[in-house]
């Protein structure tokens, strides 16, 4: 039988398929489905100093999270940093994969250059921001930059009002992260069809016209996407928020993502597991339902 | 051959799936044994124990702790010395097989350490030794009348002021709160600030010796133990500080380093004993300790702390480790003097010890060593958790940086420090 014969190199390929592919399933279904089934399992019970549930407690955990200032304060803290980051990051990646893509000298240089941070660590850059740029030092960056226009020195990352050390934050982020956002763009771009630029010069379109009626609708398949990434990275944000503010033994509550307090809950010495898991599942629900309503309110991508 | 790979890959995936599922369904940290109770040791043999310390700032502390280990004569003893977030990672470690035999904790171990029997008793270990610790320090590693730390050594913070910026201000170092408030106003002159309590205006350390210089405290046993005007009012002079401009802030390193001090950006600074060498060596005699002031009710403070030996009761031959601390902490004074006193100054965790230390027989070290009996009290009391604490510093920095109204602030304190002391004590 036909059927019977192809099915044998059919089985053949589906062996070499798990050979391949089963130790990365493996791991995946091990490091990442496990934990996180037992995560969701955790948020049901009381877990002091134990990753194994101890007391039935229902909804408590989550009522504990929900009910609990600092962690609501730790979502508002994230809704503020997105509320920022997300469109200026997308708008400045835009504007520099534009840049770059019609300069006609040194474009790999200024390719190079924009990405260049992306291979930069965001512990080793917080701590550059935080020591270096914007130490409250009158020899740091920022300050004696002031310094030669007469400013007095600003000790960025202590005051509230003004508060600065939003500042010193989402500059980092920005000079992080831009440069890889920058590239998908780049990318984007560099699959438009010249012949469509080509019937807008025909036409006598130019500039802005023809951003906006054809580069602008050709990107939006990959803004959907770095929109997408840009607020999963913001609900994400860790390293430099923690290597910036934390001091030692506190971390001040003005500016904790709900990460770093997920941290302090779950992994700090209070080592309270079920709280951390409910708290892990409500951020996670909070990330999904964000990103289907994004996909379906800005409708980027449309139907194609 | 193909077989064979696929029986590695089988086997490999399989163990690792096993080891997984044996660390979640084993993974308890809740012996059933009660702490203290000697796990089967292994085969017999001579014992190994794995033993952690942070990573301490001082140069030559970890060749003398590993000094110190290869001199034990009954186990083999590997030191772990551990740079990062310590406290986090070993209490993470705890839960599982791959945690220390013996470690190190600051203030000893957590209640919920405690009540989770991660951690043996070591009440025993001290015979007739126990009275000559200081008190402060065993209180806080006790429960249930049950000691479960041997404090190794002692550290203390303190108010340091350089003498000649005083004198020349016609100021005397500040005994009564108001006095320090004056002087850091006084002192505070262009580029100099009169007094520097860390980056965060002092939100993350000193809340507690402003409620001992008020007469409260954290904790009254089991209860609340700053539900009292005074409480706000003693906050508030904190904010006084911060809005009369009077404190230093923005500074590359933080309170545990002298160098605003040393530097002559402040006249007074909080710091820990540990930083004396270093000011010494820069400012010779110019400079002091002092407790924090205090305010009328109350009295002067100065807080102090201890990293206590634990010993885990996963540890594979719990017998061994304890009769290790036993050895180290308390049988072997010469290397309690050593560890205190050869790398940096410190008060050695007995009493009888501390006339013996040569660093602190004389000038500001021989001050503030003195205040550890007089006005010393433990950073934070044992059911003081992470949870009430975390509220605390949020707190503090709302009045501090912020100007929030203390005693709203308080008030919302309460039930959540009441909770936690509710679900430890149950």
């Amino acid at each position: 039988m036909p059927t019977r014969r192809r099915g044998r190199p059919r089985a053949g390929t589906a062996l070499w398929f798990w050979v391949f592919v089963g130790p990365f399933f493996a791991g995946l279904v091990l490091f990442i489905y496990v934990p996180i089934g037992w995560s969701v399992y955790l948020s049901f019970f009381e877990a002091y100093n134990t990753v194994t549930p101890t007391e039935f407690v229902g909804l408590a955990n989550y009522r504990d999270m929900l009910g609990d200032r600092a962690f609501r304060e730790s979502l508002l803290t994230f809704v503020v940093f997105a509320a920022f980051i997300v469109p200026t990051t997308f708008a400045l990646s835009l504007l520099t994969a534009v840049l770059v893509a019609r300069t006609r000298v040194m474009q790999a240089f200024f390719r190079s250059v924009f990405f260049l941070p992306v291979a930069c660590s965001y512990v080793v850059a917080a701590l550059i921001w935080k020591m270096s740029i914007f130490s409250g030092m009158r020899s740091g960056v920022a300050n004696a930059a002031l310094g030669l226009v007469g400013v007095d020195p600003i000790p960025w990352l202590s005051l509230t009002d003004p508060p600065w050390y939003w500042l010193v934050i989402v500059s980092a982020r920005l000079w992080l992260q831009v440069g890889f956002y920058m590239i998908l763009f780049l990318a984007a771009l560099q699959r438009i069809p010249t012949v469509l630029y080509e019937a807008a010069a025909i036409d006598g379109a130019e500039g802005w016209q023809v951003f906006r009626h054809i580069t602008w609708p050709q990107l939006l398949p990959a803004s959907t996407a770095v929109l997408l990434l840009l607020l999963i990275n913001a609900f994400q944000a860790f390293d430099e928020f923690y290597n910036i503010l934390s001091s030692f033994g506190s971390y001040p509550p003005y500016a904790r993502p709900p990460l770093v307090y997920l941290y302090y809950t779950a992994l700090g010495s209070g080592q309270n597991f079920g709280d951390g898991s409910a708290g892990a599942v409500i951020l996670t629900l909070m990330i999904a339902v964000v990103a289907l309503l994004q996909t379906r309110v800005l409708r980027l991508g449309g139907r194609d | 051959m193909s077989l064979s790979r696929r029986r590695m890959l089988a086997l490999t995936g399989a163990g690792a799936l096993g080891a997984s599922l044996a660390a979640c369904g084993d993974n308890t940290g809740r012996g059933t044994g009660t702490g203290g109770e000697a796990a089967p040791s292994s085969g017999g043999g001579r014992a190994t124990l794995a033993q952690w310390y942070h990573q301490y700032g001082e140069a030559g502390t970890q060749d003398a702790v590993e000094r110190y280990a290869a001199d034990y004569p009954d186990a083999d003893v590997t030191v772990s010395w551990k740079p990062g977030d310590y406290d986090q990672s070993t209490a993470a470690s705890l839960l599982t097989d791959a945690g220390p035999d013996v470690f190190e904790y600051g203030n000893g171990p957590t209640i919920d350490m405690i009540k989770g029997d991660q951690v043996a008793d070591l009440t025993d270990l001290f015979g007739d030794t126990l009275d000559d610790f200081t008190p402060s320090l065993v209180e806080r590693m006790t429960y249930d009348g049950k000691v479960w730390a041997v404090p190794q050594v002692l550290d203390m913070q303190v108010l340091v002021y350089r003498r000649s910026m005083l004198e020349e201000a016609g100021i005397e170092p500040p005994q009564q709160m108001a006095d320090l408030v004056a002087a850091a106003k006084e002192l505070s002159r262009g580029d100099v600030k009169g007094l520097f309590l860390g980056n965060d205006g002092g939100a993350g350390l000193l809340g507690g010796p402003m409620l001992w210089a008020a007469g409260l405290d954290y904790l009254d046993g089991e209860q609340v133990g700053f539900q009292d005007a005074g409480a706000a009012e003693a906050l508030s002079v904190l904010r006084t500080l911060w809005t009369d401009e009077s404190l230093l802030l923005g500074q590359a390193k933080d309170w545990f380093d002298p160098e605003a001090l040393t530097a002559g950006r402040a006249a007074m600074q909080w710091t820990g004993l540990w930083t004396f060498p270093a000011i010494s060596e820069a400012l010779g005699d110019d400079f002091g300790a002092i407790p924090w002031p205090a305010l009328e009710g109350g009295s002067p403070s100065v807080p102090v702390g201890a990293y206590g030996s634990c010993v885990s009761t996963r540890a594979t031959d719990v017998e061994a480790a304890r009769a290790f601390v036993q050895w180290l902490w308390i049988d072997q004074t010469d290397k309690q003097l050593d560890f205190a006193t050869a790398y940096g100054f410190h008060v050695p965790s007995r009493t009888s010890l501390i006339p013996e230390a040569e660093v602190l027989s004389s000038g500001p070290a021989a001050d503030a060593a003195g205040y550890v009996t007089e006005y010393g009290h433990a950073q934070t009391p044992l059911l003081w958790t992470p949870r009430s604490a975390t509220a605390w510093s949020d707190m503090m920095s709302r009045i501090v940086r912020d100007g929030a109204d203390p005693q709203e602030e308080l008030d919302a304190l309460v039930p959540i420090v009441e909770d936690e002391l509710e679900r430890v004590t149950a």
